[in-house]
């Protein structure tokens, strides 16, 4: 924490960053080669930007999700709330939950997961660079396109999880339905070949020595979580395209007049669904899990426990969907035996939060805003996680079904779980990621606005549905609110002004953000004495994220080159930040040849919404969106991930022998 | 997901040169396809879920037993099976840097599964003719659905191996031909293996 | 991996074109016999043995063609983890539909 001053680069480094004459595709097209400038960002490759620009995208649409919350909160502060009709609220919870979830959690995770995994695992890119700039402008494209429907007949309105066939023509006769069943599968287009990447990412591209259990454990949950999107992402895409072709081609799958079976919509969203709940919260998870060991100045308790859990959490994830339709009359043995599988599943998620409680005991502790937000992780999610358990019990669950009491459920979890893991990482990795400190005294307002916001808003929706208030009504009426402490009116007011505390510390984020980049404190190299191995790398990280690769010989690898035991056991710093840097960049691999910005996964993601657009609208569109979508394939295809020798400025420095080039990607 | 096959097929080539910091010591592009493979299970196994549960839900319109000519059908799916050889062959000549027998073997393949294709448009308009329309029926819906889609992914794949000819031919490409076509030899596969499974459970096993 | 690995590990691992023929041609014995079926009352044995021919072939194709067996086993925990899955979940789908009890 002394040392604010970065060492300066004893050696010119030999690093190549891009090509200097441009090759082309088809003869026709130039390679894109700025280093500086949007065009650096838009045609990027480095799993590094890409993953600041998920960031900010997910961020932009967190304060969309957030809009459209307040508005829902400002309807039901009074009775007879006069800010939506029933036809917008219905499209303003849809489009809240659709974002939060599709465009904003997942995508956060994301970026992170883009960010830092290679920066974990000793890897200089992920295994795709230019999949992984195609994931992202789908999502990108994605996102946009879900929220076109606004501006073109109207948005979704049939409820996040569109169940059919309340989501067919007949009930939701806008196109806001296709929009979001095309939206959420060029999404899921992102999510998918996100998943494949980071996958081989992590089982092939680990730096020598770093086995599975010596890996970072945000990481590991980050690779649990692309596990469950490889397999998750296909079942959401069946439901999706059978919605798409009733609605789009008249074919039957919902129509119960033809003997459709209503429950199949049910039971293929939620088998996707099931598992998203902990593609959200993994995440946050793994956040927490690392920053609990840096501010306790301990290492994580019982890591292999925590690795295990997370993948059994993972596995059972796939055996407990059914427990989202107790209500719909599935028969007594199927209602049973998935009744008994989510009480499993609470035993894993309580093993993290033991191995957390025990993280903590005896450390030295060491408040910073990142902790505080992983402490509220702790106590706000096993908040979140009990009232799970009391809709597990099947008869419980039938009382408390599209209640606000499973509103309050899901965002303590949601909202107390995924999201304050989120802002514990913002403020973890700000000054890794962008070279500066956030401001803690701001932080620490933004901390506690959200936390007792959170309690404000969500507490008493506990109250609100036990006392019977249904979900997704639009209004309610003062003649039905009920009398004393259980009176309706009060607590939704409660609930409304709660949701505001929560927007001030969400604007404080915002200012903080801003206030940094003005005028922020330079972050110095290791700033809160970490101990994986993204710290090894300067403050943000070169293109090339490592001169060297490291050989990786313990679990917080970091730490270890840090501190020795003496004779007594106690740790003892050896080295610090700067000198392992210092050590690193003497032994700098030569020719590090980075793979090169590409045109193609821009182009490629460009066609898709296109042929959505044009599926719903006018055939000869979308086949215009499938031409692009062919020329992006070929281009990509025929063109090299890394540009070619030949276009690279040969080797000035004379006297080197070393023709040896470590390719990346 | 046809256009990502597309996509995920041509990223490999690019980077298929790469093993640095290879901790399995295999291929980044074939993991990723495994992966991609096992995502597709997924994705098959809705479709054909669904319609299994739908099979024997006529209420207008022809019966599957009425409309499947298992004959005709038993002939392309040979004929699939076939090219599941033929392309076998194809991948064993690429990696022996045979660009004749590459050549002439991705074409055969090609040509095998157009003649899938093309059994399968005469099947779907002979279905047409005989009433079986998209909307007919939950059968008939869940059944276009479920063949459309493997159709579409062996158009994608015949487009694969055109384009592979192509490159063959031309001679210049980024990275390793042989993965290249190794790869499109699996995609091609799996095609095949997942009309295995459509063939005995929704032409041979009846309502 | 450059061509000559792949090309080593092929003819290391990998099978000879007679090798492939002759799958090629048990292949197509199991789908005669499979289309006899329709033909042919086998009685309570028609469901079974269909099921065990389809599992063959399609065994055989992903071990042999798809040189699963040959290569690394990291391979086949992927795509058996996704086949395994699907087979799992949407079995216990169609069961909560009565699927299997008709």
């Amino acid at each position: 924490m002394t040392i604010s001053e970065r060492p300066t680069s004893h050696i010119a480094l030999p690093f190549v960053e891009v090509p200097v004459t441009a090759s082309t595709t088809f003869g026709v097209l130039k390679r894109p080669v700025s280093t500086t400038g949007w065009k650096s960002w838009v045609f990027t490759v480095d799993h590094k930007k890409i993953g600041i620009m998920y960031g900010a995208t997910a961020m932009f649409f967190f304060v969309v999700g957030g809009i459209e919350a307040l508005l829902i909160r400002l309807q039901l502060a009074a009775p007879n709330g006069k800010v939506l009709n029933a036809d917008v609220y219905n499209q303003m919870f849809t489009m809240h939950a659709t974002t939060m979830v599709f465009l904003f959690v997942m995508p956060m995770a994301a970026a992170f997961a883009n960010y830092f995994i290679p920066l974990q695992i000793g890897a200089r890119d992920v295994a795709f660079p230019r999949l992984n700039a195609f994931g992202l402008w789908a999502l990108i494209f994605g996102g946009i396109f879900l929220n076109l429907a606004w501006f073109l007949g109207g948005a979704a309105d049939g409820g996040w999880f569109m169940y059919a066939p309340n989501s067919g023509p007949v009930f939701s006769p806008t196109h806001g339905v296709d929009f979001w069943a095309f939206g959420l599968q060029i999404a899921g287009i992102a999510s998918l070949s996100g998943a494949i990447n980071l996958i081989v990412t992590v089982l092939n591209m680990r730096a020598p020595g770093m086995s599975l259990m010596r890996m970072p454990i945000f990481s590991w949950m980050a690779l649990v979580v692309q596990f469950l999107l490889l397999f998750a992402v296909p079942v959401i895409t069946v439901a999706l395209f059978l919605l798409m072709f009733q609605r789009n081609y008249g074919a039957t799958f919902f129509d119960v007049s033809a003997g459709a079976d209503p429950l199949l919509w049910q039971h293929l969203f939620w088998i996707f669904g099931h598992p998203e709940v902990y593609i959200l919260v993994l995440p946050s998870f793994g956040i927490v899990s690392e920053v609990l060991p840096v501010f306790s100045r301990k290492p994580l308790f019982g890591y292999p426990f925590v690795v295990f859990s997370g993948a059994a959490i993972g596995f059972v994830g796939w055996g407990v969907w059914a427990h989202h339709m107790f209500a719909s009359g599935l028969g007594p043995v199927s209602v049973a035996v998935f009744s008994v599988t989510t009480m499993l599943i609470a035993v894993p998620t309580g093993v993290k939060i033991v191995n957390w409680t025990l993280t903590l005991w005896g450390g030295k502790l060491w408040f910073t805003t990142a902790m505080k937000f992983s402490i509220g992780l702790i106590v706000l999610f096993t908040i979140g996680g009990l009232s799970g358990v009391t809709h597990s019990v099947a008869p419980s669950d039938t009382q408390q079904t599209d209640t606000y009491y499973i509103v309050a459920h899901f965002h303590y979890v949601l909202f107390g779980g995924a999201v304050l893991g989120l802002f514990a990482g913002f403020y973890y990795w700000w000054p890794k990621i962008f070279g500066k400190m956030l401001s803690e005294r701001i932080g620490t307002w933004n901390f506690w606005l959200m936390a007792i916001g959170l309690n404000l808003t969500f507490g008493p929706m506990h109250i609100l549905g036990l006392q019977g208030q249904p979900r997704r009504m639009y209004i309610w009426t003062e003649a039905r609110s009920g009398e004393g402490f259980f009176n309706l009116g009060f607590w939704n007011l409660i609930s409304s002004i709660g949701s505001f505390v929560i927007a001030l510390g969400v604007l404080l984020f915002l200012v903080n953000v801003v206030h940094t980049a003005r005028k922020g404190v330079v972050a110095p190299l290791d700033p809160w004495d970490a101990r994986s191995l993204e710290w090894m790398t300067t403050n943000p990280p070169k293109e090339h994220n490592f001169d060297a690769i490291p050989t990786v010989h313990h679990l917080d690898e970091f730490f270890h080159r840090k501190y020795k035991e003496d004779e007594n056991g106690a740790m003892i710093k050896v080295m610090s930040a700067e000198e392992i840097l210092t050590e690193q960049e003497l032994a700098a691999d030569e020719h590090i040849h980075m793979p090169s910005p590409s045109y193609w996964p821009l182009v490629l993601a460009l066609g898709l919404p296109i042929i959505a657009y044009g599926v719903i609208f006018s055939t000869p569109i979308a086949v215009f969106g499938g031409i692009i979508v062919l020329f992006g394939a070929f281009g990509w295809g025929l063109e090299p991930a890394t540009a070619k020798e030949s276009d690279f400025d040969s080797p000035t420095h004379s006297g080197d022998q070393s023709e040896e080039v470590v390719p990346v990607g | 997901m046809a256009d990502l096959a597309v996509d995920k097929d041509m990223s490999h080539s690019a980077h298929g040169s790469s093993t640095h910091g290879s901790s399995a010591g295999i291929s980044n592009v074939k993991l990723g396809m495994w992966l991609f493979l096992g995502s597709e299970c997924l994705l098959f196994g809705g479709l054909i879920s669904t319609y299994m549960l739908y099979r024997g839900r006529v209420s207008q319109g022809p019966t599957p037993s009425q409309v499947f000519d298992i004959p005709f059908t038993s002939v392309s799916s040979f004929v699939l099976l076939m090219s599941s050889l033929t392309m076998v062959l194809a991948v064993s000549s690429a990696a022996k840097k045979d660009d004749r027998g590459t050549t002439l073997w991705l074409t055969v393949t090609a040509l095998l599964g157009a003649t899938f294709v093309g059994g399968q448009v005469y099947e779907f308009t002979a279905f047409k003719s005989e009433g079986l329309g998209f909307g007919t029926s939950l059968f008939s819906s869940s059944f276009y659905a479920l063949t459309g889609f493997h159709g579409v992914h062996v158009t994608v794949g015949i487009i694969m191996l055109m384009a592979m000819v192509g490159i063959v031919q031309r001679g210049e490409f980024p990275g390793s031909k042989a993965e290249t076509i190794e790869m499109i030899g699996l995609y091609w596969h799996f095609v095949d293996i997942v009309w295995i499974v459509i063939f005995t459970l929704i032409y041979l096993i009846p309502v | 991996m450059n061509t000559a690995q792949v090309h080593s590990k092929e003819t290391e691992h990998g099978m000879s074109n007679v090798g492939y023929v002759r799958i090629a041609l048990i292949l197509g014995i199991i789908t005669a016999l499979e289309v006899s079926t329709y033909y042919v009352d086998f009685g309570p044995l028609f469901l079974p043995a269909l099921l065990i021919m389809m599992s063959i072939k399609f065994v055989m194709v992903v071990s042999y063609f798809m040189h699963l067996k040959f290569d690394n086993k990291l391979f086949s925990m992927m795509f058996y983890a996704g086949l395994i899955l699907a087979i799992g979940v949407y079995s216990a789908a169609l069961a909560t539909f009565k699927f299997f009890l008709s």
